[in-house]
């Protein structure tokens, strides 16, 4: 019975390959299936790869503004193939690291597409069997990870030709720097790319179907955003939607209706970033009576997915679709598996954009508080008037904190600014821990650090605040 | 290195306290060996190593009390090696090795922040609460002690005070305003009904002594205020002529006396207790948020009084055991339990219970639900009555029970239909045979 095990993950993307650590520390007898690259998405074709481009195009923008350190350099230039290359060679670098680590744990990978029909002990309880190839794998938990993919919207034009009509796929390994832009949706990825591909002098412009970018975060920081991107030359059509992506001789056309306006947009390439989909297809989860709501899987508290044995985690299992994520559930759901009785998922769970500059959030806006009902206690700082930001020239942005006046829990965090994607986490776990402004006050933050800026909008939203 | 935890030896355990050692720093230990004692609110249990090493620390004195579950207990060497190299990979990947040292930290942390809300104690230890749950429970008038946490190592956290029953603390001050203790009336002070002293409540300081809450009498409190509290309950009374039980249990024993079995009233209670649930299943039910759970087996809990509280051991599958088994099964649990010996298994997870409290003269009483179970029989003492036969009165045996009903489960005449089954098999005991 080679082919028997514990638990069976399907999908090794950050959700899945987390949870098949996590089962085999656990004891687990676990097989992990995988269609394409150890890692999935996240490590070869999303987070990991795209952050290494964006530091080559923040380190090439800095090159244009030395003279503010008294720097200077002859002509700045960079080579394309080699920033690509490079920004492949970390993802391959890391995928290479997954197999380390399945191999370190003992979990056999599976190659190939896996499908589920019912298991020999179905009746009795018993989880489905997975199908790769021409082997059949029993087990006695199987844990869905199989991540989404990019939605298109073929009968308007929105579906990669691999030439001219990208998705993140497509953008992250083009041959050539194309001279304009249009990109299609202004969430993190949308917005990534824009900032990556304008740092290296593209002519950009990003449509919004919502009013306005990044809509997601917190109005103020989306307002700021906007601003600092247009800033550095992007140029935005806010709100407007697309009613026709198609090629021409040479680059491709988009009818945009804007203001009750048509208008026609051409650009030589075009990245499509209007949401993602589920990957719930081919695999035999209808027949199995597994319930799916607009491409995602149904689950339980736990990720049970109402079959019994049969699981599902992370971006299949709905928003918000971010590696981290799909990670905490997969540990959730395995420990709850091995009755752990892990805490509940209720940590609220920060989101990041890695532009220039960057954007990070945890918790409600203070909008959303005010839909609560709840009375929002609202504290900010800007980074031009702390020591590290302006001795670094790194001034731009803020930070805003919400409150529940009431009980005095921090709910939300918003920041923009530089690198302010590595200070979101001191408000996550504030959060987590349920902290209250007594205890953010009292903590002591260093000097000088760009997230004393952190401590001093919590001071500001009870009018404590020190520095301005 | 790896941290031996306090283990869960029931669903049901919190905490419990670290009755004894059975290895010291230095011993090495393999898998299976016995380290230590765990006393429970219910039973002792012997703790196994599951990791071989060396025992490196023990962060628990013998004799602790109030030891949470998934706490840290003891250090083990060896074995387990330290954490490889993280590989270069995203921070994700990194083993995770958090369970542990959380929990490590043997000495209590330095006064928490929050020094506005004095932590207050449980055991001398200090309550886990968030800095939110905290604030939280001060203005709700919830004491800390009377709630259990779940959050992470059982923490107290938001959700725990949003459940909590605030009413309380007001009822205590109101219930004494002789005392004068008008002082008291702040809303400001955290008076849950716990917390409420007694001296406020009008009994002078050492004309008593306080016998401190083991963990079997708090989870005695705790699990009958909530089931008196949260299940609507009505019980349902009836008269049940023991002649002829009496007779055949004289008959039976008779016949059994070489054997060295003797069967009880009680026993012949529990035996017509599972062929009734057999007839009305209905009975036979337990109540939670996601439907009725109708049990297969009739698994009889009877309440066994021991030093310091009480037990329900169970009987399983009582409808299919006959009444020699029944009566060598429920003297074996009774003995095992005042010695507090029985299993997890063999207490927890009964479908209905019997509470006889006969042989102490009582005539009726009614018993509080034990949850989940739907339904729960008090049994009175069997005692001549007069009793009207025809239009005249004769001396019968008679018993009087009581049957509590969950009436999330069972109703009113889904009871009445049990008890009728119950007190047909009782008044002619050959029915039980058929």
């Amino acid at each position: 019975m080679a082919d028997a095990f514990d638990v069976i993950v399907i999908g090794s993307g950050p959700g899945g390959y987390v949870t098949a650590i996590r089962a085999s520390q656990l004891g687990f007898k676990t097989a992990i299936v995988e269609r394409a690259e150890l890692g999935g998405i996240c490590l070869n074709w999303g987070c990991i790869p795209t952050k290494a481009l964006l530091k080559s195009g923040e380190i090439y923008e800095t090159l244009d503004h030395l003279k503010d350190y008294g720097l200077s350099v002859e002509k700045r230039a960079f080579d394309f193939t080699a920033v690509i290359q490079r920004s492949r060679k970390v993802a391959a670098q890391l995928s290479g690291g997954i197999t380390f680590l399945m191999k370190k744990h003992k979990i056999e990978v599976v190659e190939g597409s896996a499908k589920l029909e019912k298991g020999p002990d179905s009746s009795k309880g018993g989880a489905p069997t997975v199908v790769v190839g021409s082997r059949k794998l029993t087990a006695k938990h199987v844990i869905l990870a199989t991540g989404a993919r990019a939605r298109t919207i073929p009968p308007i034009g929105l579906e990669p030709d691999g030439e001219r009509i990208w998705t993140y796929r497509e953008a992250l390994v083009p041959e050539n720097v194309p001279k304009t832009m249009v990109v299609i949706g202004s969430g993190a990825i949308g917005m990534e790319f824009a900032s990556f591909y304008r740092a290296l002098g593209v002519d950009v412009t990003v449509i919004e179907m919502l009013p306005r970018i990044l809509p997601v975060e917190d109005e103020e920081v989306s307002k700021a955003a906007h601003k600092a991107f247009e800033k550095r030359g992007i140029k935005f059509k806010v709100p407007a939607a697309v009613k026709k992506l198609a090629k021409t001789a040479k680059g491709v056309a988009l009818d945009i209706e804007i203001g009750g306006k048509a208008e026609t947009l051409e650009a030589d390439v075009c990245i499509v970033a209007v949401g993602i989909v589920g990957n719930v297809e081919d695999m035999g989860l209808e027949a199995l009576g597994v319930k799916i709501d607009r491409t995602h899987v149904v689950t339980d508290s736990h990720g049970g997915t109402g079959v019994p044995g049969l699981y599902a985690i992370g971006d299949i299992a709905g928003p918000p679709w971010l590696a981290h994520k799909a990670s905490h559930e997969g540990v959730h759901c395995i420990e709850h598996i091995a009755g752990l009785k892990p805490a509940n998922l209720t940590a609220p769970i920060p989101g990041c954009t890695y532009t220039n500059p960057q954007v990070a959030s945890v918790g409600v806006t203070e909008a959303q508080a005010k839909e609560q009902g709840l009375e929002p206690k609202v504290g900010r700082f800007p980074f031009r008037v702390n020591g590290k930001a302006i001795a670094a020239s790194d001034t731009e942005g803020f930070i805003k904190v919400v409150f529940d006046g009431k009980t005095g829990a921090l709910i939300g965090a918003h920041l923009i600014g530089h690198e302010v994607t590595e200070m979101v986490q001191g408000f996550a776990i504030a959060m987590t821990l349920e902290a209250t402004e007594e205890d953010l006050h009292n903590v002591v933050f260093p000097h000088p650090t760009m997230s004393e800026a952190m401590h001093e909008a919590t001071l500001d939203a009870y009018g404590k605040v020190l520095h301005i | 290195m790896t941290d031996i935890l306090m283990p869960a030896l029931s669903p049901t355990m919190e905490e419990g306290t670290l009755a004894k050692w059975h290895v010291k720093v230095g011993d090495t230990v393999s898998s299976g060996d016995i380290i230590a004692e765990i006393e429970t609110d219910k039973a002792t249990m012997e703790v196994e190593a599951v990791d071989e090493g060396t025992i490196e620390a023990l962060l628990v004195d013998e004799g602790t009390e109030g030891v949470k579950v998934n706490a840290a207990i003891a250090r083990l060497s060896g074995g387990d090696s330290a954490p490889a190299p993280a590989p270069a990979a995203k921070s994700e990947a990194a083993p995770a090795k958090a369970e542990a040292p959380a929990a490590a930290a043997p000495a209590p942390a330095p006064a928490p922040a929050a020094a506005s809300a004095p932590a207050p104690k449980r055991d001398g230890n200090r309550i886990f609460a968030s800095p939110l749950a905290r604030r939280l429970a001060e203005r709700k008038g919830v004491d800390l002690a009377s709630v259990s946490g779940s959050g992470p190592h059982g923490r107290i956290i938001k959700a725990d005070i949003d459940a909590a029953q605030p009413g309380q603390a007001k009822a205590a001050p109101a219930a004494a305003p002789a005392a004068g203790a008008k002082a008291s009336a702040p809303a400001a002070a955290p008076a849950a009904r716990q917390a409420q002293s007694l001296e406020q409540m009008g009994i002078a300081p050492g004309s008593y002594d306080l016998v401190p809450l083991d963990g079997m009498r708090k989870t005695v409190a705790r699990r009958m205020t909530d089931s008196f509290r949260d299940v609507p309950h009505f019980p349902l009374s009836l008269d049940i002529e023991i002649d002829a039980l009496l007779a055949a249990r004289a008959r039976i024993n008779g016949l059994l006396e070489k054997e060295g079995v003797k069967i009880s009233v009680n026993d012949f209670v529990m035996k017509a207790c599972a062929v009734a649930l057999q007839k009305v299943p209905e009975a036979n039910a337990s109540y939670s948020p996601e439907g009725i759970a109708m049990h297969h087996h009739a698994d009889i809990a009877m309440a066994v009084a021991i030093p310091g509280g009480l037990i329900t051991p169970i009987i399983r599958k009582a409808e299919t055991k006959g009444l020699a088994q029944i009566a060598k099964e429920a003297k074996d649990l009774a003995a095992r339990a005042r010695d507090k010996k029985l299993k997890p298994d063999e207490f927890q997870g009964g479908t209905f219970s019997v509470s006889n409290l006969g042989m102490f003269g009582i005539k009726t009483f009614a018993s509080i639900i034990n949850e989940p179970q739907g339904c729960i029989l008090s049994v009175g003492a069997g005692e001549k009555r007069p009793v009207v036969k025809g239009d005249e009165i004769v001396i019968a045996n008679v018993m009087s029970v009581t049957l509590t009903c969950d009436h999330r489960v069972v109703d009113g005449a889904v009871g009445a239909r049990w008890l009728a089954a119950f007190k047909e098999l009782l008044e002619e005991p050959l029915r039980m045979i058929v």
